[in-house]
């Protein structure tokens, strides 16, 4: 765990700020049970968060829509007031901080040199590295240098939404300029991928606030997810998972089944090989997700989910050429050109037999002639 | 690309196209072969013999009633798991979501219950079909690679897809990408091997049940 000799603990904060223990063990109880871990660690962790310095946060933004942070600020639980001023200390994120121009760069270079080997970095966007980073600079440095210069002092890296973690929209095919995620670029420390387009706010926060409450990095999935909010397919909580299995699918956004409930699989939904909490935190406070709201789920925190064809067309559907939706008239291309290759063989391998056959009876002919 | 993308995409499209190819191939091929001619008597005029020929195109797919003892028990485990399959394929919701995409045409699905039932029975017929290949000792002799590859190639289609619809064996992704992999792989061999017999059992049989009729056999 990170120490900040200056700085006060965040029991020390919380007390400050009138939140008595009782309600801030609550407050952690509630967050254990959003991370699914037993009721008792709650307690465990409000303990050692209030012991715990908070820790210096370096927020950076690259390419990206801020979509990301738009949706960290929408957390309820707990809030971002609460998560800035009691348990992190944001030290610079240039969206939402006051400072700005030089004044900025220079508390995000305070912050890495006070804090050095100890500061949680978080990442929000792709790198890019083309025109030698030129399409994504800070104060006057490309991206790229400042994600390889912050990241020497970084305790871990937090990379928030599919940008950062696996390229994300910037990095979908042509991917004009070269864009990265981050975990191509920095090799050498822990990196905790929280993907989404945007990701879920409670799974940004919940995934700070364990690494903090740890400070170790939370069990990962291969694409190094973090495994409580990445364990389980969307679709393997969806309360829609009974009509799929019964075979009832909307066929249009406005048919009977829509306005029933149906499953939206036919619609398009990635939900089968979607991993992400929607279907159990959800969004707004818990107050719905998608597929509630009556839209098949994107994938948007799978890797590579832009290239990966229609939005709207079934998962089992066939999928080639560059929109990546095929029409009858595509496979009737396919179809047809190779029946004209196999129609072609077919007569030139029955004019062989038909050759064969005539050689064979000419020679028997012969022979019988000889033989007479 | 990740798998299911490939196996639903580029290898999806060579696969189609290397089925196409190769049925058309084996039929025109087929169908233009040079039929011997025969100077023989004729004993039925050619109408009848087409008509005999029909006959015996839905008589011979039947056990014939001498033989109902020693052949039912094998007809019973071929019709059951090509029912099964039929099911499988054209009644689970996935399936006909692939089929409205390639042909533009939708039906309704069973719920996946019973399609899982169906799978579950159809794969076990397949084990079954498989123990009277190798216990029976005139279809052990008569069997080659072609015989257990179509159906290990049948086979693996089926238990991919149930384990994905199962949940097991690994991510869902990851299954359902070998599952169309393995589609894609069976799309390839179709042509080449026995399960050409698909596209081959009538015919053949039509054409064998005229040419006997005209000889006067009874169908
Ligand atoms: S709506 Fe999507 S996630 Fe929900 S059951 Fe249907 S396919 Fe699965």
């Amino acid at each position: 765990m990170a120490h900040y000799h200056d700085q006060p603990t965040i029991g020390e904060m919380l007390e400050r700020h009138g939140v008595s223990r009782r309600t801030f063990i609550k407050y952690c109880t509630a967050m254990a049970s959003a991370l699914a871990l037993p009721p008792l660690a709650g307690r465990a962790m409000a303990e050692q968060l209030r012991a715990a310095l908070r820790p210096s946060v370096i927020y950076l933004s690259f390419q990206e829509c801020t979509g990301c942070l738009e949706s960290l600020i929408r957390s309820f639980s707990p809030s971002i007031e609460n998560l800035i001023f009691d348990v992190i200390s944001l030290d610079y994120d240039d969206t939402l901080m006051a400072a700005a121009g030089a004044q900025a760069e220079m508390a995000r270079d305070k912050a890495m040199k006070d804090n050095y080997g100890k500061y949680v970095l978080v990442i929000d966007g792709s790198v890019p590295t083309g025109a030698n980073g030129a399409y994504c600079a800070l104060g006057g440095k490309s991206a790229v240098d400042i994600l390889r210069e912050a990241a020497k002092g970084a305790a871990a890296i937090v990379c928030v939404g599919t940008c950062s973690s696996f390229g994300g929209v910037p990095f979908a095919d042509p991917n004009p300029t070269q864009a990265w995620p981050v975990s191509d670029i920095v090799s050498d420390k822990p990196i905790v991928n929280v993907s989404g387009c945007p990701p879920i706010p409670e799974v940004i926060t919940g995934t700070l606030l364990q690494f903090i409450s740890t400070g170790k990095v939370p069990d990962l999935d291969e694409y190094r997810r973090p495994k409580v909010f990445f364990g389980n397919t969307i679709h393997d909580r969806c309360y829609r998972r009974p009509f799929y299995d019964q075979g009832k699918f909307a066929k249009s956004f406005d048919d009977e089944g829509a306005r029933n409930g149906w499953c939206l699989f036919e619609l398009g939904c990635k939900g089968p090989t979607t991993y992400n909490a929607c279907a159990t935190t959800k969004w707004n406070g818990g107050t719905s997700f998608p597929i509630e709201s009556g839209h098949p789920c994107l994938g948007c925190s799978e890797p590579n989910f832009w290239d990966k064809g229609s939005f709207y067309s079934a998962l089992s559907a066939p999928r080639w050429g560059k929109a990546g939706e095929v029409s009858p008239g595509d496979v009737l291309k396919v179809v047809g050109g190779a029946a004209a290759v196999g129609a072609a063989l077919g007569v030139a391998s029955a004019g062989l037999s038909r050759l064969r056959q005539r050689h064979i009876e000419k020679s028997t002919t012969n022979n019988e002639a000889k033989e007479s | 690309m990740d798998l299911v993308s490939f196996a639903r995409g580029p290898a999806l499209e060579v696969a189609l196209a290397v089925f196409c190819l190769g049925v058309v191939w084996r039929i025109v091929g087929f169908a233009l072969l040079r039929i011997r001619r025969n100077f023989n008597e004729p004993r039925n005029s050619l109408v009848k013999a087409i008509i005999g020929g029909v006959i015996a195109t839905g008589s011979r797919s039947w056990p014939h009633s001498e033989f109902t003892v020693r052949t039912g028990a094998g007809e019973a485990l071929g019709y059951g798991y090509h029912i099964g399959l039929f099911i499988v394929i054209l009644a689970f919701a996935p399936h006909i979501a692939f089929f409205g995409s390639l042909f533009g045409v939708t039906w309704p699905a069973l719920p996946n219950s019973v399609i899982t039932i169906f799978s579950v029975l159809t794969f076990t017929l397949l084990l079954a079909v498989l123990f009277r290949r190798v216990t029976h000792r005139v279809l052990r002799m008569l069997s080659n690679f072609d015989d257990y590859f179509s159906w290990f190639i049948t086979t693996l289609v089926i238990v991919t897809g149930l384990m994905a619809t199962a949940h097991i064996g690994g991510p869902y992704q990851t299954i359902l990408g070998l599952h169309i992999l393995s589609f894609d792989a069976l799309l390839v061999w179709f042509p080449f091997g026995k399960l050409m017999h698909a596209f081959y059992i009538f015919p053949s049989r039509a054409i064998n049940g005229t040419l006997l009729s005209r000889k006067g056999a009874a169908s």
